[in-house]
């Protein structure tokens, strides 16, 4: 498969750049990419949104079936959410069983929705204890461009938002919209050298040496968290980081929702 | 838009000419006495060949170009370069102008590092050798490299290397151009910036007429502003 | 096929569930260029299927085992994502579609000049995003078009259609009740230019005669309905490629590589050379400047 060795005259240069307050795409450290949201991309689909983050393009649809509760939830709906990193959307995804990167994210996505119980489970009941809806929340990936968790977890909101539990269809009365009762943001941010970048791009993702994904909901309050690659970061690092997640995924929310 | 006529776009299978006096050149194929374009491109008649410019795909390395390489991988005797092409590319301790023990390869050229550097021999299952050994080729330690579609390259040249000269001499830099598509930029952060900057108008604005004339306004607002 | 139902797919002024004539064709846009990441790519949106194709390579083929020596591969992967069907789909590869990836990719390698491009693979993936029937006519109309913006060369566009048999009649590009209710399905794939059939498939009852007129119906659609969108969508692409290239004839994709009959090849590549060391001169010239750098 192709390398994705970084140059170093790639990585001085985003460094020399950082040193001076600059991002490699002119952003801000604190700015996201330009947002496009298209709603209800797979009519077919129970649901469905197509995201762009700048150049990351995923794509998330809702289907919705009937099957039993856990044991332990006898009076739940049940959501699963599955990510794919399908090799179209870049030269270094192969095809085969999910990777461990793909794992990662199914479950970030997955922590941020169900965590901030976004999607009123309850309500997807049908007959405590026998059946309930199976939420399939999948997400596929169209053109890799970095910050996957940001913009797979925004899709998954935007495509739940738009969603119709087809209870016609399986003879449990009339149609509905699905629940969603919270708006779990996800901020995610790397750390190059001593600077912290929000909304990081492919190229920043390969120079980063720490990576952190916070969710704040519409309240104000945090509902998920995930840290990834080797380096760490300081605990006034990580109350920057939050303070900056909060604000923005406010301005993601009331732009967007 | 002017003067399409004679510029026509073709897809592959697109039929070129049935004239049994021309020839299928670059890009084109014969077939039962008739000739057509196997890429997508720009229908082009040269003497008694019909060619098509390629508009898109990938940088093929032939024996003499000069490229922008990449180390991806390091062998005791060797060092695996990508060229920006299909295939990684070798380059063989007998190739560089330093003597490298077996094992010692890294000490010399490391993984990330960039090379500007001269393709030797491209054999018929496409097997390249590329060589270090000739004034001029080195290891890349400073300024900046960009990549553009390889097939916009003659744009950032132009006509007798018009545009390149006039890109140092306005940004006042360093510059090579390598035939797969990558530029090595040198010289002051701002003055690189501008050069990347008139580069990426180039590339953009390949296909409009009078792109020398453009660029030049656009270096020379440049100057103004900041004297 | 041969589901039962009461559902009346052609009614008796011969006018079909969606309302389209026995011979017409589901309205299809088709769009180049799609994607930043992949070599070339674009979208098929054909009725109700919603098909993405994106193209990476040449490129070196790996595992090693796979690689020819004399040529590439076409390594297509046909996908459905899980939520482009009724009922969800479980995600990755099931046995019909690493068939139709398999017929997919076959029909793609014989108009694709592999040659030219020993050991490596030309990667070819298409997405089915919203299915309706007739997918892999969609997705292979896709592929082709991906190939082409991936500037790979090729002996001709490659254009999907379908054509069957549902309420007794012939007739083009099922939808999804007369896929699922009706007779037989014919699913094929053209090369326009020679009229050469690269995918055929058929399954179902159809008389010969009948097979002809689906044959017919379908070829002749892909030909002329289908084909040009393909072309239009590269054209537009490209549109505004056109000024002022004249010296931008170059060591280019094919410039080296023996595509031409032999006794044109030497004097074509002259021409390239000519041009092609015209460059070298400058950028050589250029490096003089640099090569004061001096490392090592």
């Amino acid at each position: 498969m192709s390398n994705d060795v970084l140059s170093d005259i790639k990585r001085m240069h985003i460094m020399t750049l950082l040193e001076s307050g600059k991002r490699i795409d002119g952003r801000g450290f604190e700015e996201r990419r330009k947002i496009e949201l298209m709603p209800n991309f797979v009519p077919r689909a129970e649901g469905s949104a197509r995201l762009k983050l700048g150049d990351t393009d995923v794509l998330a649809g809702i289907k919705m079936d009937i099957g039993t509760p856990f044991p332990d939830t006898p009076d739940s709906g049940v959501m699963t959410t599955n990510a794919e990193l399908i090799p179209m959307a870049s030269p270094f995804f192969e095809s085969g069983p999910p990777r461990p990167e793909a794992i990662e994210l199914s479950r970030v996505v997955d922590r941020g929705i169900r965590e901030s119980q976004t999607v009123d489970m309850g309500k997807l009941c049908i007959t405590p204890g026998e059946e309930v809806w199976i939420m399939f929340i999948d997400i596929h990936t169209l053109d890799y461009d970095g910050n996957l968790f940001d913009a797979a977890s925004l899709a998954a909101l935007a495509a739940l938002k738009g969603t119709t539990v087809p209870a016609a269809k399986f003879g449990k009365g009339e149609d509905y919209a699905l629940p969603v009762e919270h708006l779990p943001i996800a901020s995610t941010f790397v750390k190059i050298g001593d600077k912290i970048l929000l909304d990081p791009n492919y190229e920043e993702q390969q120079v980063a040496n720490a990576r952190l994904t916070i969710t704040f909901d519409e309240n104000g309050d945090l509902r998920a968290m995930q840290k990834g690659i080797g380096g760490g970061f300081t605990s006034e690092e990580v109350k920057y980081m939050m303070e900056v997640a909060k604000r923005t995924s406010r301005e993601v929310m009331d732009e967007l929702f | 838009m002017s003067d399409s006529n004679s510029r026509e776009i073709v897809v592959p299978g697109d039929l070129l000419s049935d004239s049994p006096e021309l020839k299928a050149g670059t890009g084109a194929f014969r077939e039962k006495g008739r000739i057509y374009a196997a890429q997508i491109g720009i229908k082009s008649i040269r003497g008694n060949y019909v060619n098509v410019v390629p508009l898109a795909g990938k940088y093929i390395p032939k024996a003499g170009d000069m490229v922008i390489g990449v180390i991806i991988d390091i062998g005791p005797s060797n060092w695996l370069t990508d060229i920006n092409c299909p295939y990684p590319a070798p380059l063989h301790v007998n190739d560089v102008p330093w003597r490298v023990d077996f094992g010692d390869t890294a000490r010399y050229l490391n993984i990330g590092n960039s090379i500007l550097v001269k393709v030797l021999k491209v054999d018929e299952t496409k097997r390249i050798q590329l060589t270090l050994k000739e004034q001029g080729l080195r290891k890349l330690t400073s300024g900046r490299i960009i990549e553009i579609p390889h097939s916009k390259v003659p744009r950032v040249i132009g006509k007798g290397g018009s545009m390149i000269s006039m890109l140092k001499n306005y940004t006042n830099t360093r510059m090579f151009v390598g035939q797969n598509g990558r530029i090595w930029i040198d010289g002051e952060p701002e003055n690189i910036r501008l050069a990347v900057e008139a580069i990426t108008m180039i590339d953009r604005e390949a296909h409009l007429l009078g792109l020398t004339e453009k660029v030049k306004e656009f270096l020379e607002s440049k100057k103004k502003i900041e004297s | 096929m041969g589901g039962h139902s009461d559902i009346v797919l052609i009614d008796k002024n011969g006018i079909r569930l969606d309302g389209r004539k026995a011979d017409e064709l589901r309205p299809i846009k088709i769009e180049a260029g799609v994607l930043k990441r992949a070599d070339g790519s674009a979208y098929v949106v054909w009725g109700n299927n919603m098909v993405l194709a994106a193209v990476y390579g040449p490129r070196e083929a790996h595992p090693r085992h796979v690689q020819n020596s004399n040529r590439a591969i076409v390594q297509a992967k046909y996908n459905m994502a899980a939520f482009s069907v009724g009922d969800r789909k479980r995600p990755g590869p099931d046995r019909r579609s690493v068939e139709i990836s398999k017929i997919i990719s076959e029909a793609l390698e014989a108009v694709t000049m592999t040659e030219l491009f020993p050991r490596a693979t030309i990667d070819v993936y298409m997405e089915v995003l919203q299915a309706n029937a007739g997918t892999r006519c969609a997705a292979i109309t896709a592929a082709s078009v991906a190939m082409a913006d991936a500037g790979i060369p090729m002996r001709g566009l490659v254009t999907g259609c379908a054509a069957g048999k549902a309420g007794d009649k012939v007739i083009l590009d099922l939808g999804q009740e007369e896929d699922n209710f009706g007779q037989a399905d014919v699913p094929l794939a053209i090369v326009p230019r020679t009229g050469e059939v690269v995918l055929l498939q058929m399954d179902g009852h159809l008389t010969q005669e009948e097979f002809d007129e689906a044959f017919r119906l379908a070829t002749e659609a892909a030909v002329n309905v289908v084909y040009p969108l393909q072309v239009e969508a590269l054209k537009r692409k490209y549109a505004g490629s056109t000024e002022d290239i004249e010296e931008g004839i170059t060591n280019g994709g094919l410039a080296n590589s023996v595509i031409n009959e032999t006794p044109s090849e030497v004097n074509a590549d002259e021409i390239v050379e000519e041009l092609a060391s015209r460059e070298e001169k400058v950028a050589l010239e250029d490096m003089d400047d640099g090569k004061q750098g001096g490392e090592q």
